[in-house]
């Protein structure tokens, strides 16, 4: 197959940088814990509120410096719906749905997570600035889909 | 002139097509003014019904019907007149995917449906429309049944030859559509539609998205390879020049078909079920497509240049004015390239793993859904559009439609940008996609999104309002070129099916040995899906009932 002189350097310098963009991104995540949401765990969809730790929603302290701050998605809310963590802490995000898919996305954050029914999803977080944030669902989830959101307060430790 | 059959099946796939066009655009019309709160709908209408018509319409059944057209009209003028038996397969196949359409569409109108084009479980709509969506999928095979079908004849004809460009290029594309309708197959027989119709109490959720995503992905390919042919083996043709180069558009179409499927999970990067290490194989597979489009880009320019010398172009940038601009079969074409530059490198942002967690689900997706299917692929088959449907009624094509076509094409150009700008900001801003009028209880954030110039819903609504009166117009075109605009009777009226010369005296005969690609295909699927379905499927938690939250 022949390949113009011109192509063939257009190619090559598109491989490169091709490699050069995927290893810086797969370095990054991997390495600094990067990685999107995501999580493994599963959990019986119709027992949510029953389940560990799904039975007490809300933010526990773990240790000085983690905490985890467990929530659950469903039409057309969350729950706890209010939610209060610390600054310059980690913040660990433990989700699932009761229902449908929803999300739990925190404005002006990377923390944008899908909450499915029968899975449970984690990130980690730690917020720089105190305030308070929105938190809206960007899955459709049905008629109130817009109107599902809530607020979560930062406050200096 | 290809043969009667051939025409009268091409000109009803454009028929439904452009019907659902018109009620597709009317809905995104709607939208843009539900979203600025000037409009409200009746008690029986609700936003999501109009936005899944919206998305369903214009997504997936003008594409499709579109697609096998130009399909049906291209293999015809390469390859001959179809048989009697491949006429038949593509009628059977055009008559399916209409009654699937049409099932589907009547339930999205009487509210049971307002699932969106995704269908997301466990939001469960009336098993008809699950139903009506697998008859068009198995209306589609059909179609490409018959396709295949009229290729393999003409190759026991010319045993040892390859097929025409045109040929090659619409077989690759129907085995990546059939290669993918089988996750998108396997979710709706096997899972959606026994747990609609309560033979099952629940369903697997993560594995039906899986599966939908399986041929979300290769679906957009489905799209855009369509547009790539016109690219390829029409466009040379209007600028009056040989196709640049035949085994490397083959060799890109190739490599299509292999790394357009693998490649799902990008759409899920942000949900859990799937470990890291699988999103992020699929990701670095993802951006292999990347190497064919750079092979496309830069055969596009080079037919560009040629052209552009031969008549005379000099200096650096002297060709590009000599492009046949005042061609509306060409221009539209161009600016439909040109919009696919932003729309492939978004689309390279979305898929680069961490950094799809700014953008996942939020309006910039929507922005880069209309800068690829709505304006690159939309744009290229209204470029189409004008040559095609004259050289299948036989009628001419005059100077005011041609006039009206120019209106047209520009409008939806600047109805687009103005419109996807909007979303790509928006998005950026943390504005969530799909949503009705909301302003978040008038929370200080998300008000501030929408107070940009750019950035509001005021020019989203003009953009939306410019596209839909372009719509409006390109009816007006389709219906007289279809209709009412008088036969050509001189051959200076006559309008041909423009397809390049194409010179295959170098083509490595490998490339059209398509068990090699299949194989390779089903290797590819294999190593990126074997193991983290199955242990979806292994470790699935208790399945989930179905809601109905509409």
């Amino acid at each position: 197959m022949h390949f113009h002189k011109f192509e063939r350097i257009w190619l090559i310098f598109g491989i490169i940088s091709l490699v050069i963009f995927l290893s810086i991104v797969g370095v990054t995540a991997f390495s600094q814990g990067h990685t999107p949401a995501g999580g493994m765990h599963t959990i019986d969809p119709e027992k949510v509120s029953e389940t560990p730790p799904f039975d007490k929603p809300g933010v526990h302290k773990i240790d000085d410096d983690t905490y985890e701050a467990v929530i659950i998605g469903m039409t057309f809310g969350y729950n706890p719906s209010n939610i209060k963590v610390p600054a310059g802490k980690e913040i660990i995000f433990t989700l699932t749905s009761q229902d449908v898919v929803h999300s739990f996305t925190i404005d002006n954050t990377k923390v944008n997570m899908m909450a499915v029914p029968g899975r449970i999803t984690h990130k980690s977080y730690t917020f720089e600035k105190p305030g308070k944030y929105l938190i809206l669902c960007n899955e459709y989830c049905g008629t109130g889909h817009h109107l599902m959101q809530t607020e979560i307060e930062v406050y200096e430790p | 002139m290809i043969g009667i059959q051939e025409r009268r099946l091409a000109l009803g796939n454009i028929g439904v097509a452009y019907i659902a066009f018109l009620i597709g655009t009317f809905c995104g019309l709607l939208q843009v003014f539900i979203r600025n709160d000037a409009l409200q709908l009746p008690a029986w209408l609700d936003y999501y019904q109009i936005l899944t018509a919206h998305g369903v319409l214009l997504a997936l059944i003008f594409t499709t019907f579109f697609i096998f057209a130009f399909f049906i009209a291209g293999m015809s003028k390469a390859l001959g007149n179809f048989g009697p038996k491949v006429s038949l397969f593509a009628w059977l196949g055009f008559i399916v995917t209409t009654i699937g359409t049409a099932l589907a569409t009547a339930l999205i109108i009487s509210g049971k449906a307002s699932v969106l084009y995704t269908f997301y479980a466990p939001l469960k709509a009336s098993g008809w429309y699950y139903v009506g969506l697998a008859l068009v999928i198995v209306g589609t095979w059909l179609s490409s049944f018959a396709l295949i079908g009229h290729y393999i004849a003409w190759k026991k004809r010319n045993k040892g030859q390859l097929s025409p460009l045109f040929a090659f290029m619409t077989i690759s594309t129907l085995i990546l559509w059939i290669i993918a309708c089988f996750g998108v197959v396997a979710t709706v027989l096997f899972q959606y539609i026994p747990w609609a119709f309560g033979w099952v109490e629940t369903i697997n959720v993560e594995l039906s998205r899986s599966l939908f995503w399986y041929f979300g992905h290769p679906l957009v390919y489905f799209w855009l390879l369509p547009a790539y042919i016109a690219w390829y083996t029409i466009v040379p043709k209007l600028l009056g020049v040989k196709v640049f180069s035949d085994s490397l558009a083959r060799l890109s179409f190739v490599l299509f078909i292999l790394f357009s499927i693998p490649v799902g999970f990008h759409h899920q990067l942000t949900e859990p079920g799937i470990s890291s290490f699988w999103k992020f194989l699929q990701v670095v597979l993802t951006f292999m497509v990347i190497i064919p489009s750079l092979m496309t880009a830069f055969s596009m320019f080079a037919t560009f240049e040629i052209s552009g010398r031969q008549k005379g172009g000099t200096g650096l940038f002297g060709w590009f004015r000599m492009l046949p601009w005042r061609d509306i079969r060409f221009t539209s074409i161009f600016i439909a390239m040109a919009f696919f530059i932003p729309g492939g490198a978004g689309g390279i942002i979305n898929a680069s793993f961490q950094l799809n967690e700014l953008v996942h689900n939020t309006l910039w997706i929507v922005g880069h859904f209309h800068i690829t299917v709505g304006a690159p692929v939309a744009m290229t088959f209204m470029g189409i559009t004008f040559w095609l449907i004259p050289y299948l009624t036989g009628r001419k094509f005059p100077k005011h439609l041609q006039k009206l076509a120019f209106i047209q094409v520009i409008s939806w150009t600047v109805g687009m940008l103005l419109m996807s700008t909007a979303q790509h900001i928006l998005g950026l801003l943390g504005a969530p996609r799909r949503t009705a009028y909301t302003g978040y209880n008038g929370n200080v954030a998300a008000l501030e999104w929408f107070d940009g110039i750019l950035s509001n819903h005021v020019t989203m609504a003009i953009g939306g309002t410019i596209l839909f009166l372009s719509a409006m117009l390109l009816i007006y075109i389709v219906a007289n070129l279809m209709f009412v605009s008088g036969k050509a009777k001189h051959e200076a009226d006559i309008i041909e099916f423009p397809i390049a010369e194409s010179d295959m005296s170098h083509t490595p005969k490998f490339l059209e040995n398509w068990w090699i690609w299949i194989g390779i295909a089903v290797v590819l699927i294999v190593l990126a899906y074997a193991l983290p379905l199955s242990h979806m499927i292994q470790h699935a938690p208790p399945g989930s009932k179905g809601f109905i939250t509409w």
